[in-house]
């Protein structure tokens, strides 16, 4: 007996097809909409703060929501404050520990301290914060700030660097706190792309005699350069949008009176996290919806540059082989 | 020229030339010194905060921690209430997002591998995976909060299930990519419709891969602070209700490590160990899994 397969299952296919295909666009239609959602949803809250004061808002340092007088420049002062802080640590360091596990690591050891570096990355940020503000903040004021205030008291303009109370707690603390939070991301990109360096081109020099050094610095970073850029600028997007670690160490003092590393500060996040949920409607919301806007586009501008070049390497690397 | 001209200078030639290549080799050796350090300094940092966090966090745990609800300052008490709330927000948000990004996942690797939306999305993916997540947190209230008038545990899970679903799509995308296409076309050959192919034969192939990215999201929704704060806000007491507000571990961390009374403290420690060791025993897990399967 043999039997045709019944035509209702043959037909099921293609309307089974349809609509599941239907679902599948949905979802990533869903994911674009939610970005076009969230730029929406914060102009228009943050519309009555942008009518207001306009661009002003970027350069005015007053922050005052009893008087309804609302400005900008601190948090975003803070903000990049810190983040260059924690790049300028984090990317010598990085690069130190991508090299390490490249070129000098025994094979055995690459993987569990690839894995661990992976696991600094996923630690989440309030255990951070919280490290910061009652383990690290007290020691760094003892040990760093006050024997830096011992050596620069009196001196001019250098001084100013480090004066303040010896709290632990600032714009210094943040950024060091910051730069232990990105050293993970930066690091495993890098050593991501260091391994797509092809390694003939590495035993050639070798093979010319060149050093461990030389080949890094004259063969791997030339050819991985925009790759290197591309995660630097990915850490630097973390640490512009990180809330927490910054939240507890930075002080969340309003004002900029002085250029001091351990003066408080206050940065977009830290604002938005303390001041939020107790703003009142009005222009104070709005203001803080307008900070949030401004960090989304900071956000988006360094997130978009770090993905162009990183997809230069990926261009690069296909020409070249 | 004479000969011993000549010699002289083949002497200072050589001379030079290992001058030359003895400070190349001290160059080299710097820079691998300075590279060794900088690992030191990375791994330094990790053995220091997981040590005072093992430290202080089992100080501060008790069974109480686990049974007792949050407690007023300097009084007695647990975190029962807040782990709850998470693990509940956390559950459900895994859920919503789940699908979502498993079904963008597959329209990227299925569907439209090339295409403009494909790229598009792709991009935007991108941009959301590392957006700021206090972002995420304004979204939600001024989506939800601002039209339902009250902070709930329901605006918490959206905002949480927001930041699940870039991190599904992508490793949704990539463990897809990696099925190959031989299993695609046999399952083809064979008349089995597209969805089919797809549930059955692709995603299956990919499961462990998934599964992977969902635990990866999991651990990173579970440690998140931000996009609760003023979504969910916070309870001391103990609901279910999503409509109400609802406590969540680390935003009671958040208020409790803040605080200067020394019990909360103590159990913002407590906290912070239960959370690290889910977080770090959900990333462990994820890649044990991964490794099976590779």
């Amino acid at each position: 007996m043999t039997n045709p397969p019944p035509i209702k299952m043959a037909r099921s296919g293609p309307v089974a097809d349809r609509i599941f295909g239907w679902l599948a666009k949905g979802a990533a239609l869903f994911t674009l909409g939610m970005l076009i959602a969230i730029l929406m949803s914060l102009i228009i809250s943050a519309w009555p703060a942008i009518s207001k004061y306009g661009l002003g808002f970027l350069i005015s340092s007053t922050w005052d929501p009893v008087k309804e007088e609302f400005g900008g420049l601190v948090m975003i002062y803070g903000t990049l404050m810190t983040s260059a802080i924690a790049l300028i640590i984090a990317v010598p360091v990085s690069f130190g520990i991508a090299l390490f596990l490249t070129e000098l690591a025994p094979a055995w050891l690459k993987r569990p301290l690839g894995t661990a570096i992976e696991l600094l990355a996923a630690i989440p940020s309030i255990v951070y914060g919280m490290w910061g503000l009652l383990v690290f903040g007290p020691l760094l004021a003892t040990y760093v700030q006050m024997p830096l205030q011992a050596i620069f008291k009196g001196v001019p303009y250098l001084g100013a660097f480090f004066s303040g109370p010896p709290v632990g707690i600032g714009i210094l603390s943040a950024g060091i706190i910051l730069a232990i939070m990105i050293i993970p991301f930066i690091a495993a990109v890098m050593r991501d792309v260091f391994e797509v360096t092809p390694t003939l081109l590495k035993e050639s020099a070798y093979g010319l005699g060149a050093t461990t050094w030389e080949v890094v610095s004259k063969v791997v970073l030339p050819y991985t350069k925009t790759g290197v850029i591309g995660g630097i600028m990915l850490g630097l997007g973390r640490a512009i949008g990180e809330t927490m670690a910054v939240t507890f160490v930075i002080g969340n003092f309003n004002q900029l009176d002085s250029l001091s590393l351990f003066q408080a500060a206050n940065s977009i996040t830290s604002a938005l996290a303390n001041e939020f949920a107790e703003a009142g409607e009005g222009l104070h919301q709005a203001s803080l919806m307008y900070l949030g806007l401004v960090l989304f586009f900071i956000t988006f501008v360094v997130l978009t540059l770090s993905k162009i070049l990183l997809s230069q390497l990926k261009k690069n690397e296909g020409a070249k082989t | 020229m004479t000969s011993s001209d000549l010699s002289l200078q083949s002497v200072a030639q050589d001379q030079s030339r290992q001058a030359r290549y003895a400070r190349r080799k001290f160059v080299n050796r710097i820079a691998l010194t300075l590279s060794l350090l900088a690992m030191a300094f990375g791994l330094f940092w990790l053995c220091w905060i997981l040590v005072e966090t093992v430290r202080l966090g089992i100080d501060g745990l008790t069974l109480d921690t686990l049974t007792q609800m949050t407690p007023p300052p300097n009084d007695e008490g647990g975190l029962a209430n807040a782990i709850y709330g998470s693990f509940l927000m956390v559950l459900l948000a895994t859920f919503v997002g789940t699908p979502i990004g498993v079904m963008a996942g597959i329209y990227l690797a299925e569907f439209d591998t090339k295409g403009w939306l494909a790229s598009t999305t792709r991009f935007v993916n991108d941009i959301l995976l590392s957006a700021p997540s206090i972002v995420i947190g304004l979204f939600v209230y001024a989506v939800i909060v601002t039209s339902f008038k009250s902070f709930s545990g329901f605006a918490g899970v959206v905002a949480l299930a927001l930041i699940v679903i870039p991190v599904v799509i992508r490793t949704t995308e990539n463990m897809l990519q990696l099925v190959p296409s031989g299993l695609r076309e046999a399952a083809y050959a064979l008349g089995a419709p597209k969805w089919k192919v797809i549930l059955s034969i692709t995603l299956k192939a990919a499961q462990s891969g998934v599964v992977t990215g969902v635990l990866l999201a999991v651990a990173r929704i579970a440690g998140e602070t931000a996009p609760l704060l003023f979504t969910a806000l916070n309870n001391q007491f103990w609901t279910s209700n999503l409509s109400s507000p609802m406590a969540s571990l680390p935003v009671t961390i958040f208020k409790f490590a803040m605080s200067p009374y020394e019990n909360w403290q103590k159990l913002a420690w407590a906290g912070v160990f239960i959370i690290t060791i889910a977080v770090l025993g959900l990333n462990i897990l994820a890649r044990v899994l991964t490794r099976n399967k590779s």
